[in-house]
């Protein structure tokens, strides 16, 4: 607190910050050498940050879901999800929402420049409003209920070259396409990249013969932290008696990669803070020797009228000066080395603008600071405790 | 001059021993002074007579193994670090015989630096080294120069007026004209008697005689003894 409150009384006193500079500047080539050590330190601990964040938002990009969703599905030997359950499952408490889908395999059948492609894909049977919390549109509109409108997944869209307003045919039955959905990723509900939705009276008429009941209910829940609690509960209003449905929650994956990556990034980081230690002990060994070579000077500072404390701040000041010119240096070179590294080899710099690559850098850039005022402590500890008679006769 | 109540320097019975291996070296043994405010004192003695470890003992750089030192009335066996280091600050002005100047500082930079330690603002530091370099006659446009750029008079000049940047009641100078010719040590000596008659007490250490016909109080020194 004290030596907040007198900063500015610190930076208004400039002749400090002169005389630190003009000390750093006297060695420069130490001076520089220091630096580097402690650039060379942030930028390591703040790369390895940005690598070990880089490498978890790439894995879990390709992921559609954040984990907030719990997919109850059929238990092994039942065929479906029965209204009964749906409604069961409405009874829990912390619930957001509550999709239940059918689906079935499908052949497409799309007629291109005289050219029959065919391709594998999923319909479902989905409410529109439920689609709608899903996922996003990338153009179009949704399909209307009653109507043949269908939309379809991107990576349909792409691999069959679809725009709205061409027809797709499922079984001799003509589906227009009105949307087409933005891509979302491998998901642990539905795959809606490679999905076609379908109002439920188009979906009837397509399969007339599908099981009551449905293939799986997505369950949202309010709160993300009620997960557990959400999933327990739906397993014992409708497991009571026999196994009848089986709870996943998407969680446990994202969960188990973040532990994964939180790992690797301690360990990235673990590498990197030893090169910033070795720059503090570089930094150590620098003020070591410029005390003593100054002795004479603070013997000198002492006899006009210099404290113990004038001494230290002045010191300090010079670890600080170097801490913090290094870092920004570092910090800089980090981010403009980031950049060109993701740009060239990634060909992808989004992650380096997000949140957590720059906290990794900021906490890199304090680090630096932090390690030159650890090294330049005990040297000014020493440069303050110097008796002035002997610092003067020092030769 | 109104005569002041106490003597500005006193000791009693100060006794600095040092102990180099089995041997007790008495650098002051028994020695009682006073000096009086105004003065002009002259501290003779041949080297290793200690007349120097003397003048650190009133200069707060060194304590006395025995006996009492008061400058300004202050005992400074009471005090810690940070009191002597305030006593030097405010009642004191150092001239060395090597001017022991900041390399790294302009001399009017210097000048201010007893002045930082004091909490004087930056316009107020300039303002009064300055004033102080003009006090000890230095060609203002050396002001900006480095001490490297100085001849050793000059130099010199700097470091009076560092000594009296923050208007100390006692100057101490140790061979002040020592490392200067014969001409430049007589004017930095006049520069010294006129401060002395602006109200400055002066105390001088030296083995040259011809200083003390500056002074109005000599003191010779010899093995750790006051004899005259």
């Amino acid at each position: 607190m004290k030596i907040i409150d007198r900063l500015p009384s610190i930076l208004k006193n400039n002749m400090y910050a002169e005389l630190a500079k003009r000390n750093l500047k006297r060695q420069s080539v130490r001076t520089i050498l220091a630096a580097i050590g402690i650039i060379i330190g942030v930028i390591a601990i703040s790369s390895m940050g940005i690598l070990g964040n880089s490498l978890k938002l790439s894995v879990t990009d390709s992921f559609a879901d954040i984990g907030d969703k719990l997919i109850v599905s059929p238990a092994p030997g039942e065929d479906s999800i029965t209204d009964k359950q749906v409604d069961q499952i409405s009874k829990v408490g912390g619930i957001e929402s509550i999709i239940p889908v059918s689906s079935s395999g499908e052949v497409v059948e799309y007629r291109k420049d005289g050219v029959d492609i065919q391709s594998y894909v999923a319909v479902y049977n989905i409410e529109k409003d439920e689609l709608e919390n899903l996922v996003e549109l990338e153009e179009g509109r949704y399909f209307k209920p009653g109507s043949t409108d269908c939309v379809v997944g991107s990576s349909i869209a792409s691999n069959l070259e679809l725009t709205p307003g061409q027809k797709i045919e499922i079984d001799g039955n003509k589906l227009r396409v009105v949307g087409i959905l933005k891509e979302r990723g491998l998901g642990f509900d539905i795959n809606t990249d490679s999905g076609v939705f379908t109002s439920s009276e188009m979906y009837d008429k397509l399969y007339p013969d599908a099981d009551e009941g449905y293939d799986q209910v997505i369950v949202i829940v309010e709160n993300i932290d009620e997960l557990d609690a959400v999933s327990e509960d739906i397993e014992e209003r409708i497991n009571k008696k026999d196994e009848l449905v089986t709870v996943f929650a998407t969680n446990v994956i994202t969960e188990s990669l973040d532990d994964v990556f939180r790992s690797i990034s301690i360990f990235l980081m673990g590498i990197g803070s030893i090169s910033l230690l070795v720059a503090g002990v570089s930094i150590l060994n620098v003020m070591l020797m410029s005390t003593m070579e100054r002795t004479k000077e603070i013997g000198i500072m002492k006899a006009v009228g210099a404290s113990r404390k004038d001494i230290l701040k002045m010191f300090l000041l010079e670890a600080l000066f170097l801490g913090v010119i290094a870092s920004t240096a570092g910090a800089i070179l980090t981010i403009g080395g980031s950049y060109l590294v993701m740009l060239l080899v990634v060909k992808n710099t989004s992650y380096l603008f997000t949140l957590s690559s720059m906290f990794y850098i900021t906490e890199g850039f304090f680090f630096g600071i932090a390690t030159s005022l650890v090294g330049g402590m005990y040297p000014a500890w020493k440069a303050s405790r110097m008796k002035p008679l002997d610092a003067l006769r020092y030769e | 001059m109104p005569s002041p109540q106490y003597p500005i320097v006193q000791l009693q019975d100060v006794k600095r021993i040092y102990t180099l291996g089995n041997n007790k070296i008495y650098a002051l043994n028994g020695v009682s002074i006073s000096i009086e405010k105004g003065d002009f004192v002259t501290i003779m003695g041949s080297s290793g007579s200690g007349k120097s470890t003397l003048l650190n003992m009133i200069g707060c750089l060194d304590l006395p193994t025995s006996g009492i030192v008061k400058v300004n009335n202050t005992d400074l066996s009471k005090l810690d670090d940070d009191g002597l280091t305030a006593i030097r600050r405010n009642n004191i002005g150092f001239i060395f015989q090597q001017f022991n100047l900041i390399p790294t500082l302009t001399a009017i930079e210097n000048v201010e630096i007893p002045m930082i330690f004091n909490g004087a603002s930056p316009d107020t530091r300039r303002k009064k080294a300055l004033e102080m370099l003009k006090k000890a006659d230095l060609p203002l446009e050396y002001a900006s120069h480095k001490p490297n750029e100085m001849s050793g008079g000059q130099q010199q000049r700097v470091a009076i007026a560092r000594a009296l940047a923050n208007e100390p009641p006692i100057l101490l100078a140790d061979e002040p004209t020592g490392n200067l010719d014969t001409k430049t040590g007589h004017n930095i000596m006049e520069l010294l008697k006129e401060l002395n008659a602006a109200g400055t007490t002066v105390i001088v250490v030296t083995h040259d005689p011809l200083l003390e016909e500056y002074s109005h109080t000599t003191i010779k020194i010899q093995d750790g003894e006051v004899i005259e």
